[in-house]
């Protein structure tokens, strides 16, 4: 025979709780008991409503000139806190790129810090200890490497319970380094999972311009990595998808890769505008799906939520959201003695005379300027 | 062939939580003179060795280091003594294993890197030029980068313009990192070593033409400082001074210039970063006059650096401008006698050298 079917294969696609708050007890609930429990599902109802409503305070901080550029999370909230949940905080790494605060959140990251961060800050990457969360990466998809160098130290260090997850866009999967992460973590079989929260757009790039591929997901069979496509603003779908691939992780059979189907409700950041290159009638078709509604929904047909619960709730996260920035803002300015305090293990000669020069006014410098002023009173 | 059991060890990279070597003074360190002469390739390996039997965190990765023993057999026999999990030979993706290194190193294990060529690293711009001397910055002191990445530097000979890259100019302006350019067997293996256990990211450069040199390097194991240099002639007419390889054409060059009856001071840098400038100046105190060697392209290169460095600190001492000697400012030629005519030279260095004694 010449020709012979030498590869076959099939992308599922998993969908439990749907944008009409429909909900598939064979996958969601087998045997009659939901996988997420109610009090789980009220708590990322909550987390992902703190993390919208930081959205807007940022928002409008940095349209009053307070905050650098910031990317909005809104509309993919579900896949950060389902595959956030699934992991184990303060034993699991997460790996972040920047559209899952909540997932750094809920493994112990404290928000004021990202906001900081955001607000042009280096000390808001400054990650508290046992906190396993590495700093925001902005060069897109070099972190996917990192990440796979840490799964990759757990198993050579023989640490078996242990996995890591790294979020990226979908526009990230053109980098090379994503395809060298991919390949690296099938060849050595190391515990990582890959979660690409397949927004649609890349700032101003389509999906289908990014890639020919008809799903995100089917780059990995490449990588002969289990690979599913989830409905990514499914908090029970994301959280799923995420534990069946912990659970091989940490059973020693490698690497996985999720795909997320979701949708940036917001501009890609503080710093553009979607409206230039988007049609209203798909943003509009997507704030159907908001993964907030359908929590919801759930929550009210499980008869534990109503307009109560939920004043109480919208409470709840402007208190803490105005906490944070408070927080955020009250953190003294950095003086200049601080861009050396880091550069090496122990500062050399040359720097320290950088340093040195840098606290007097010989070069130029009026210490009276913003910033300096602590460090001044300090020597 | 051993197996890598669970560290207990903290992983945290600060300083003191690793065990740093001892550091003696020149005059301490074992001779230089003896007769256990071995290749330079060999003094890289058995600082790797020893410092992989001494701290089972440290591991080589790189393009053909394993099964093939390097692509420059620097890496001879490693597999064998060390196995698979710590000699790992890596898919042609240097942009993924010098990624790959980062994060092995933030969670606690000390890779060391090699490039078959550093002009290879151009495609890891990002890992290690973006990434890993950033890391301990970027992340407040929380994690730390304690890699090595080592490879061959410079021209090969007749290897072509892509192939022949001294990255030392261009990497060495980025902060955070060290850079190492030993021109010797003897200081090669003390400062990998010191290399290896450093908590910061390290830049070694290798030249491939010099892997086969061979010299006395002695059995006692030792650590040579980073920042500091090594007087290798001394005189006072000039001050001549290089890094790596160019090195050895200063010396060809003071014996000539010695035959004439003009007595050089040949300083080795032997590290870029940090720079041991003050050695520098205190011989250009001594001669007044200066000629830096650098076999990379002269415009922003360390030439230039070192140059503007001795004319901050210690320009009423000069008698004559400084000079320097670096490649021809053109891509690194194919050809046979373009790329001898491009790279520093002892006829070049000597000229340099008399033109600043006889003005
Ligand atoms: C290496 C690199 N190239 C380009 C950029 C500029 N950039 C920032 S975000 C972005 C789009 C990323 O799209 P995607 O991966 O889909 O993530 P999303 O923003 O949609 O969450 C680009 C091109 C960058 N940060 N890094
Ligand atoms: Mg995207």
């Amino acid at each position: 025979m010449p020709v012979t079917t030498a590869y076959e294969a099939k992308i599922e696609h998993i969908s439990i709780l749907d944008e009409h708050g429909k909900f598939d007890k064979a996958l969601g609930a087998p045997g009659g008991k939901p996988i997420l429990s109610d009090e789980e599902v009220i708590h990322l109802y909550e987390q992902m409503s703190i993390c919208r409503k930081l959205d807007e305070t940022a928002y409008k901080l940095q349209r009053s000139g307070r905050m650098g550029t910031y990317p909005q999370n809104k509309g993919q909230e579900a896949n950060a806190v389902g595959s956030a949940l699934a992991m184990k905080k303060g034993n699991d790494w997460v790996v972040p790129c920047y559209r899952e605060n909540a997932a750094m959140f809920m493994h112990g990251l404290p928000y004021h810090m990202i906001l900081l961060h955001w607000m042009g800050d280096e000390r808001g990457n400054q990650i508290p200890e046992g906190v396993n969360v590495t700093p925001l990466s902005v060069p897109i998809g070099t972190h996917m490497m990192h990440a796979t160098g840490i799964a990759w130290a757990f198993k050579l260090r023989g640490e078996k319970d242990r996995a890591a997850i790294t979020y990226f866009g979908d526009g990230a999967t053109s980098e090379g380094d994503f395809h060298g992460a991919m390949n690296f973590a099938s060849t050595l079989k190391v515990p990582v999972v890959f979660y690409c929260q397949n927004n649609q757009w890349a700032i101003s790039v389509p999906r289908s311009q990014q890639m020919a591929s008809k799903t995100v997901a089917q780059k990995a069979l490449a990588y002969e990595m289990p690979t599913v496509r989830v409905d990514g603003n499914d908090i029970f779908a994301t959280y799923l998808a995420t534990k069946q691939a912990r659970e091989r992780a940490v059973a020693g059979e490698g690497p996985s890769f999720i795909e997320g189907v979701t949708y940036r409700l917001a501009d890609h950041t503080t710093a553009d505008d979607a409206k230039r290159y988007r049609d209203p009638a798909e943003v509009e078709a997507w704030l159907g799906r908001d993964p907030l509604i359908r929590t919801r929904m759930y929550l009210e047909m499980r008869k534990v939520w109503d307009d109560k619960t939920q004043a109480k709730l919208d409470e709840r996260a402007a208190t803490i959201t105005s906490e944070i920035v408070a927080a955020a803002d009250g953190i003294d300015a950095p003086t200049t003695d601080q861009f050396f305090d880091h550069m090496f293990a122990e500062i050399p000669g040359d720097l320290r005379r950088q340093r040195d020069t840098m606290r007097t006014s010989s070069i130029g410098q009026n210490p009276e300027q913003a910033g300096l002023r602590a460090q001044a009173e300090r020597v | 062939m051993t197996t890598l059991s669970p560290i207990e060890t903290k992983i945290h990279p600060a300083l003191g939580e690793w065990e740093l070597p001892t550091f003696l003074p020149e005059d301490q360190l074992p001779s230089r003179e003896g007769d256990r002469v071995i290749q330079f390739r060999e003094a890289l390996r058995e600082a790797m060795s020893e410092e992989m039997r001494r701290d089972k965190r440290v591991m080589l990765m790189g393009e053909e280091v394993a099964q093939y023993n390097g692509a420059y057999k620097i890496s001879q026999g490693m597999l064998d003594e060390f196995g698979p999990k710590r000699v790992i030979d890596t898919p042609i993706s240097e942009n993924g294993f010098a990624g790959m290194a980062i994060g092995a190193a933030m969670y606690g294990l000390r890779p060391i890197v090699e490039f078959m060529s550093w002009s290879f690293s151009l495609v890891a711009a990002d890992p290690i030029l973006n990434n890993a001397p950033k890391m301990l910055y970027m992340s407040g002191g929380q994690w730390g980068c304690p890699i090595v990445f080592r490879g061959n530097d410079g021209a090969g000979g007749q290897l072509g313009s892509t192939h022949s890259w001294c990255v030392e100019g261009l990497f060495a302006n980025v902060p955070g990192m060290k850079m190492v350019i030993p021109s010797n067997p003897y200081d090669a293996k003390g400062l990998l070593k010191t290399a290896i256990t450093d908590p910061d990211p390290v830049f070694f450069l290798e030249s491939e033409r010099m892997l086969g040199d061979k010299a006395h390097v002695p059995d006692e194991e030792y650590y040579i400082p980073f920042g500091r240099a090594r007087l290798a002639r001394a005189g006072d007419a000039c001050t001549l001074l290089s890094w790596g390889r160019p090195v050895h054409f200063c010396m060809e060059a003071a014996e000539a210039l010695a035959a004439d009856g003009i007595e050089v001071d040949v300083l080795d840098m032997r590290t870029i970063r940090p720079l041991d400038i003050d050695s520098v100046i205190e011989s250009v105190k001594k001669t007044s006059r200066v000629v830096v060697v650098d076999q990379s392209w002269p415009f922003a290169s360390i030439a230039s650096e070192v140059i503007t460095q001795i004319v901050e600190r210690a320009f009423d001492f000069l008698d004559h401008q400084p000079k320097r000697v670096n490649t021809v400012d053109v891509p690194t030629p194919y050809n046979k006698h373009l790329e001898h005519a491009y790279l520093p030279n002892a006829d070049r260095i000597a000229e340099a050298v008399r033109s600043v004694v006889n003005a």
